[in-house]
């Protein structure tokens, strides 16, 4: 029984990261960018929640609605400056300049919102747990952050077949050259898949911040995890990402059975094992490496 | 690859490797080396706290400097390595080493380790391996902190050092951490002109004509990695004599990774002189804006992102590419000789 709860709380876990993973996955799919500053992003979409839902007088649960298409927003506008600026320069910038990015992020909530953890407070039912046996308890925010995910994952998997945006984007990332030649503004489409992978983080991040506390250095600790999700199910496929989130949530599980102290040491030494056996990843292929 | 540079250098071209600068640069270095070696009984105890932090910086950078410019692996875990070395020093100094004989051994130690991790990391490329390098520093957090012997997650001083008076104690840390950046600034300057160093800038270069003409690209980077990590291991060494206090979220914070790339990037990547020059405007920016809290790391980190873009080169490298002038020369000049 113990098990079986360590694999429940670990796929409800898994939902978590694997939201908070499918923007970093979709931007190193389309523009080979990993964007070192995407944990970052969720935290300050925490603090957006919290500091400024108050002024347009909506509840913070609901934050969201607002918070969501901002960082859209903002994810295609840094696009298309910053981080199209150093792709035309090259792989080695893109990193560099959101490790920077990353830092100054940090140190600028810590100046403006001092070290303090901070909670996006709900209230209400869903603080509530379900007790379905003995030792085993489901809490609905985690049920519904699960949920969320899925919902996620799955409309993102229908738009990128089913639309034309989402073909281009499925262009770009298979052969941009072709895929301009045919027509295809990249940069604008760079700047959509940022846009998604901005608000996704978003929405992880007004999660985040429901289910725990935040602060301002609590980003690098998310993009950890959201990388080691990408790489344990495979580099570029969405489903993988997921099934990688849930992998890592049981990892951690069972590491914080044997020790609490090796919680994050159960997902580093599972990823460290994916990466000696199958550097590919469960679902990846070989040639995204 | 078999033929050596001086072979053809003595048929059909001329090869320089300095211009008349480093000769300005011997007669400068000796008198710095002299002043800098001197620097506890000349300069004022504060200064001094400065510059040992300057140096603690100034070899790590070089490392990095090493491993990005020359090799194009961006690590951002290598505190990882500070850490094992500061760790390490404790380890051999609880054990009745003198801390001071163990900075060689910590060095060591961190290149043994380093061997079978590039085995894992060097699966990974670009962005992949670089949070994969965190990854491994991370787990090296977690590892130490749950040791015992090491005082867990809370630290434990650095024994070893009550034969010294307090005066003592302050000069050898001062006198460790300036000889550590000397034999790293060093090291790195020769091994950049030695073969190693020219394998490298013919990666940099054109990694695909590298790898075509019979460079071993992979063990050359292997090779970096392994020393970055020695260097990094040295440099923790010194910070646990200078603190002399070892804890894992100091020694292995990712603040060290980040302070490494700023300044590399902001003197100038793939120079020896680069790093060196960004640690100087780091630590006067630091001292200049130390009553405002983060703001020098705001300030500096948005200076990076800048260089970055729009002066990749960096400070130095901008400098030199104006005015021609080289302190600590690695190229060659080549010009063909009159028939």
């Amino acid at each position: 029984m113990i098990w079986f709860n360590l694999i429940i709380q670990g796929i409800l876990v898994g939902g978590f990261y694997a939201l908070f993973a499918c923007g970093l996955s979709l931007m190193f799919g389309v523009m080979r960018v990993i964007n070192l500053a995407h944990g970052d992003m969720a935290v300050v979409a925490g603090y957006v929640a919290v500091m400024l839902t108050p002024h347009f007088h909506i509840p913070m649960l609901w934050s969201f609605l607002v918070v969501v298409p901002l960082f859209g927003l903002v994810g295609y506008l840094v696009q298309r400056t910053l981080i199209q600026k150093s792709i035309d320069r090259d792989p080695f910038t893109t990193l560099l300049v959101t490790f920077g990015l990353s830092v100054v992020i940090e140190n600028a909530l810590l100046q403006l919102y001092t070290a303090n953890a901070q909670t996006i407070s709900i209230g209400s039912i869903l603080y509530k747990s379900w007790h379905p046996a003995s030792i085993i308890y489901i809490s609905y925010q985690s049920l519904v952050v699960l949920a969320i995910a899925v919902v996620v994952l799955a409309s993102l998997q229908l738009f990128l077949s089913k639309t034309g945006t989402g073909r281009q984007i499925r262009a770009v990332a298979d052969d941009q050259e072709a895929a301009q030649l045919s027509g295809t503004n990249y940069r604008h489409i760079f700047g959509v898949a940022a846009a998604i992978s901005f608000a996704t983080v978003a929405l992880a991040g007004i999660a985040y911040g429901m289910t725990t506390q935040f602060a301002p250095t609590s980003g690098g600790i998310n993009l950890l995890f959201a990388f080691e999700a990408v790489v344990i199910g495979g580099i570029g496929s969405l489903w993988g990402t997921l099934v990688g989130g849930i992998a890592l949530g049981i990892a951690q599980q069972i590491g914080s059975h044997i020790n609490p102290q090796y919680t994050l040491l159960g997902g580093n030494v599972l990823f460290l094992i994916v990466l000696a056996i199958r550097p590919q990843g469960l679902f990846g292929k070989k040639s995204s490496l | 690859m078999s033929i050596s540079p001086r072979e053809i250098g003595s048929d059909l071209v001329s090869i320089r490797r300095t211009t008349h600068s480093p000769g300005i640069t011997l007669v400068v270095a000796g008198a710095m080396i002299g002043v800098l070696t001197g620097a506890p009984w000349i300069f004022p105890a504060s200064f001094v706290t400065v510059l040992m932090n300057f140096f603690i910086l100034v070899s790590m950078a070089t490392m990095w400097n090493l491993m990005a410019g020359y090799a194009g692996m961006v690590s951002i875990g290598q505190q990882a390595f500070v850490g094992l070395g500061g760790y390490a020093t404790l380890y051999f100094a609880l054990k009745g080493m003198s801390p001071y004989v163990a900075i060689p051994f910590s060095a060591l130690t961190c290149a043994l380790i380093a061997i079978p991790v590039t085995y894992l990391l060097f699966r990974l490329r670009g962005g992949y391996f670089s949070i994969a390098t965190w990854v491994v520093a991370d787990t090296a957090g977690i590892i130490i902190g749950t040791i015992a012997l090491f005082g867990g997650g809370t630290g434990r001083p650095v024994p070893g050092f009550t034969n010294f008076s307090p005066t003592q104690i302050t000069n050898f840390a001062y006198l460790s951490c300036w000889f550590v950046a000397l034999v790293v600034i060093a090291g790195t300057y020769l091994l950049l002109r030695s073969r190693l160093g020219l394998v490298l800038s013919s990666v940099r270069d054109n990694e695909i004509s590298a790898r075509s003409s019979g460079v071993k690209v992979t063990s050359a980077r292997r090779t970096v990695f392994i020393i970055a990590a020695a260097g990094c291991g040295a440099a923790g060494a010194v910070l646990a004599i200078a603190q002399p206090y070892v804890q894992v979220s100091n020694e292995f914070n990712i603040q060290w990774a980040a302070e490494m790339l700023f300044v590399s990037m902001i003197g100038g990547l793939g120079t020896v002189e680069g790093p060196i020059i960004g640690c100087v405007i780091f630590f006067a920016l630091q001292q200049s804006l130390q009553s405002y809290g983060a703001w020098y790391l705001i300030i500096f980190g948005s200076l990076a992102v800048t260089i970055a873009i729009w002066q990749p080169r960096g400070l130095w490298g901008a400098f030199r590419d104006k005015f021609h002038i080289e302190l600590l020369p690695v190229g060659y000049w080549t010009r063909s000789k009159k028939q």
